[in-house]
């Protein structure tokens, strides 16, 4: 049994005062696909920034491929492998759609992720390659945001939220594109609120509730109450 | 024609101007941070010139080979050493440092090189002259400075909007964080764009050497004059400075043939009209 | 009824003390010789003028380095009134702070144009242009400035001696207004305004706060106080020149340097801060430039790791206020049979 590609243990993060993240245990095998659900505050997107090195940690520690990258910063962390589509998207709005990929390739590791590559599993990117960023459509938005995660080559890719504000259709067609990227090598960590598309993506399965690890199971194994239960804390 | 040759020379100046402005509004665009000490670098670029020149004996536009190279340099550790720690989302500490840094560069100076009026000697071109009409004289070395505005103006631009290096500027300035996961150590993207002000900043002072006496409290007006050009031309518009920039010098100039205390009223007066009539400058670009 | 408590403890004190000093200050003339009178005055005229600065800049967040351009409209409005129209210097200095309001009213609605830095900038511009407009007036001496008459001087007072007590009492006098009327803002309604855009000015607009007119009015009212210090300055110095009028390094950079050491947005950091900055400057008197650039380097130095200057420093660590300026609010027990 090979070690994991991540290891989470036991992190306590905290916004001043406030913590939002108690004691959270989590592992992710390479080549494997995570979900991490929950309600609005539970502290998804906190654990996803924790990871890409965007916040301290309060207490606890992070192992990448056996070495501790708790205390590294951000852009040191996409160095080794790790890259985060952000929660929103958040694409560069002064910087054109291939800008935005050519400066995701800024830390040039090595990898099949090329822009050619890239714009085979997007189409639709190509074709609006050189509209500023602000142009697209929300769905062709978050797969910029994907694509430009990609180009950085990582072996470790962090969706938050990628069907915030989409339309179901979307949100299907892009989820439809994740397997191509499994496929290459790619171990994900996916967090969702919309559980059923997050379901069917992944294997293992988290629930935070309200910053702790309310839940933790294979994704076939696990029936639709005990989640709900942990979803809401009932 | 007396009014045609008091234009040239206004425009002229109107590209020094817009030298030291284009500093200026570079790192305005890439971390909104207005460098108040901005003039004074400029004059100790100038003095640089004149410890090369004293030195290696080289004249003021070769020994720009080095000044420049120099100046980036101390741009780059003052960003990284200093004002690195003043960014955030307070107004008051990159205002403040960098006016206790204008005080002591003054000071400094003027500790180190007392308060003479020093020139910088470029030869026989200094007074050269070319007629290009009836009446219409230029000076080779104003237009070599315009020239090399220009240039500078087009190279920023060039730099900003096609190379890997711009591409960064903008992401940074656009947002930090998600740049910082893009693998651009933000510390480090700050410091280079302010060794290119710097750089720029060279050109400039050495230009400002060569045709004026400088000493070491002509800063701020320097500061000031950039300042008026970025505002005149309107914010984020690298030609738009170039143009505000002619339009100061050429007020300027017009003032000064009216009557010579009035050449620096003249600019003002032009300045605060526009502040008051078009703040947005005359060719702002929109904000994205 | 609910009421707020202005006072703590510490305030008490304070208040307390500074009465003491009051006193014994104004008293000065009878137990000072001539020369600590005169430095006196100087740190009365810099405490107000730093108050005056921290308002602005602490408070309404407006960061002004051109309030130069007051003190030497205050300067050149008393030179006039004396030397063209004969009016008694001390009357002058009243006339001034009205003045200066009024000139801050279109100054304001221009610079209010810019923001933050560029802000600061362009309070700059301004102040070169009113230094430039004093150059070209030849009736009050252009660009190498202008004495006060002998005549107007007498009229003051009858000896030399009464002469320099009525400029210290005046000193001391202003000071003491513009610090009071400092106090009565902060206490007021308007004043809790200011320190909501202190603290944070987008919230306190999102609270329904007229953050523009605020800063209108602050700007405005820090400008009269400033012209009739600069009045008074002037008056001192018997002689006023567009050089030192509208000095950058003497009316702007010691007073932000002062300010900053002694703690921004706290009513008491330019008090400490004057007292800093003049101990200093006996220490090292002979240090010209140097002294300076020290200053400069201090006031880096404390803005980067210290930002809430030496009073900030001591408040935080002790709770301490040395006014009442606090808002306390008291809430009455329910059953203590007060009517509703």
């Amino acid at each position: 049994m090979s070690d994991p590609l991540l290891e989470v243990r036991g992190i306590d993060v905290f916004y001043g005062d406030f913590q939002a993240l108690f004691g959270v245990l989590l592992c992710v095998n390479a080549g494997e696909v995570v979900t991490v659900i929950g309600a609005n505050g539970a502290g998804k997107s906190t654990l996803l920034k924790s990871i890409a090195g965007l916040m301290p940690l309060g207490r606890g520690d992070i192992l990448f491929d056996g070495a501790r990258i708790s205390a590294a910063a951000a852009f040191d962390v996409v160095k080794r492998g790790i890259a985060l589509v952000p929660e929103g998207r958040r694409l560069f709005p002064s910087l054109t759609v291939e800008e935005n990929l050519l400066i995701g390739g800024q830390s040039r590791r090595p990898g099949p992720w090329t822009l050619k590559r890239v714009y085979e599993l997007f189409p639709m990117l190509a074709e609006r390659r050189r509209l500023p960023a602000p142009a697209l459509s929300g769905g062709q938005q978050q797969m910029a945001a994907i694509a430009r995660a990609l180009m950085s080559n990582p072996r470790l890719l962090l969706c938050d939220e990628i069907s915030l504000g989409l339309a179901p259709i979307v949100v299907r067609d892009i989820y439809a594109r994740l397997p191509a990227i499994v496929a290459e090598g790619l171990s994900l960590i996916v967090v969702e609120q919309d559980i059923a598309q997050a379901l069917k993506a992944a294997r293992q399965v988290y629930c935070l509730q309200e910053g702790r690890i309310a839940l933790q199971g294979q994704a076939g194994e696990l029936t639709r109450e005990s989640i709900s239960a942990a979803y809401f804390g009932v | 024609m007396q009014w045609g040759n008091v234009i040239i020379q206004g425009v002229l100046i109107g590209g020094l101007y817009a030298m030291f402005a284009a500093g200026l509004s570079l790192i305005f665009g890439v971390m909104r941070l207005v460098n108040i000490a901005h003039g004074d670098l400029i004059v100790l670029a100038a003095y640089v010139a004149l410890m090369v020149r004293q030195a290696l004996g080289i004249d003021p536009l070769t020994s720009l080979i080095l000044v420049t190279p120099i100046m980036a340099a101390i741009g780059y550790a003052l960003q990284r050493g200093l004002l690195n720690r003043t960014l955030g989302d307070d107004l008051l500490p990159p205002l403040l440092v960098t006016f206790g840094l204008s005080v002591i560069i003054q000071n400094g100076l003027l500790e180190l090189f007392t308060a003479d009026s020093r020139r910088l000697q470029a030869g026989a071109i200094e007074i050269q002259t070319f007629q290009v009409a009836e009446g219409l004289w230029i000076g080779v070395l104003p237009f070599i400075q315009f020239a090399v505005a220009v240039i500078v103006i087009a190279a920023l631009q060039s730099l900003f909007y096609r190379t890997p290096l711009g591409r960064a500027f903008r992401a940074t300035s656009d947002d930090q964080a998600v740049a910082q996961l893009m693998g651009l150590d933000t510390r480090h993207v700050f410091a280079m764009a302010m060794a290119l002000s710097l750089a720029v900043i060279a050109i400039a002072g050495v230009f400002l050497a060569v045709r004026a006496n400088f000493d070491p409290a002509i800063g701020p007006a320097r500061l000031i004059f950039g300042f008026e050009a970025v505002i005149i031309g309107g914010l984020g518009n690298m030609w738009g400075t170039l143009a505000g920039g002619i339009i100061l010098g050429v007020s300027q100039a017009i003032g000064a043939q009216i009557d010579p205390g009035w050449q620096l009223l003249a600019g003002h007066i032009v300045f605060l009209a526009i502040l008051a009539v078009r703040p947005q400058g005359l060719f702002p670009k929109v904000s994205g | 009824m609910s009421r707020v408590q202005h006072a703590t403890r510490s305030s008490q004190i304070g208040v307390a003390l500074i009465a003491v000093a009051l006193v014994v200050l104004a008293l000065a003339p009878f137990w000072a010789e001539r020369s600590t009178l005169r430095l006196l005055a100087e740190i009365f005229t810099f405490v107000a003028l730093a108050s005056l600065w921290n308002l602005l800049a602490g408070y309404a967040g407006l960061v002004s380095v051109g309030q130069q351009a007051f003190v030497g409209l205050g300067g050149y409005f008393l030179f006039a009134l004396v030397v063209l129209l004969d009016v008694h210097p001390v009357a002058a200095i009243f006339f001034a702070g009205p003045v200066g309001a009024l000139v801050a009213i279109p100054v304001a609605a221009l610079v209010f144009r810019l923001r933050g830095a560029y802000f600061a900038i362009g309070t700059w511009v301004v102040a070169e242009v009113f230094r430039l407009l004093a150059s070209q007036v030849s009736v009050l001496g252009g660009g190498s400035g202008i004495s006060l008459p002998a005549g107007a001087v007498i009229a003051m007072a009858a000896s030399r001696q009464m002469r320099e007590f009525e400029i210290y009492w005046l000193a001391l006098a202003l000071t003491v207004l513009v610090l009071a009327a400092m106090v009565a803002l902060l206490r007021s309604r308007h004043g809790l305004a200011l320190t909501a855009i202190r603290d944070n000015e987008l919230a306190a607009q999102s609270n329904g706060i007229d953050v523009w007119r605020i800063k209108f009015v602050v700007y405005v009212l820090t400008a009269f106080g400033t012209t009739m210090i600069g009045a008074l300055i002037f008056l001192t110095k018997l002689r006023i020149s567009p050089e030192t009028a509208f000095s950058v390094n003497d009316w702007t950079a010691f007073v932000i340097f002062i300010t900053v050491i002694g703690g921004i947005g706290r009513i008491e950091g330019p008090i400490i801060g004057t007292i800093v900055f003049f101990v200093l400057r006996q220490a090292l008197a002979d240090l010209g430039s140097f002294y300076m650039l020290m200053m400069g380097a201090v006031a880096i130095v404390v803005m980067l790791w210290a930002p809430k200057g030496l009073w900030g420093l001591i408040a935080e660590r002790f709770g301490w206020q040395a006014l009442p300026l606090q808002r306390h609010l008291l809430l009455v027990p329910k059953d203590s049979g007060a009517r509703s």
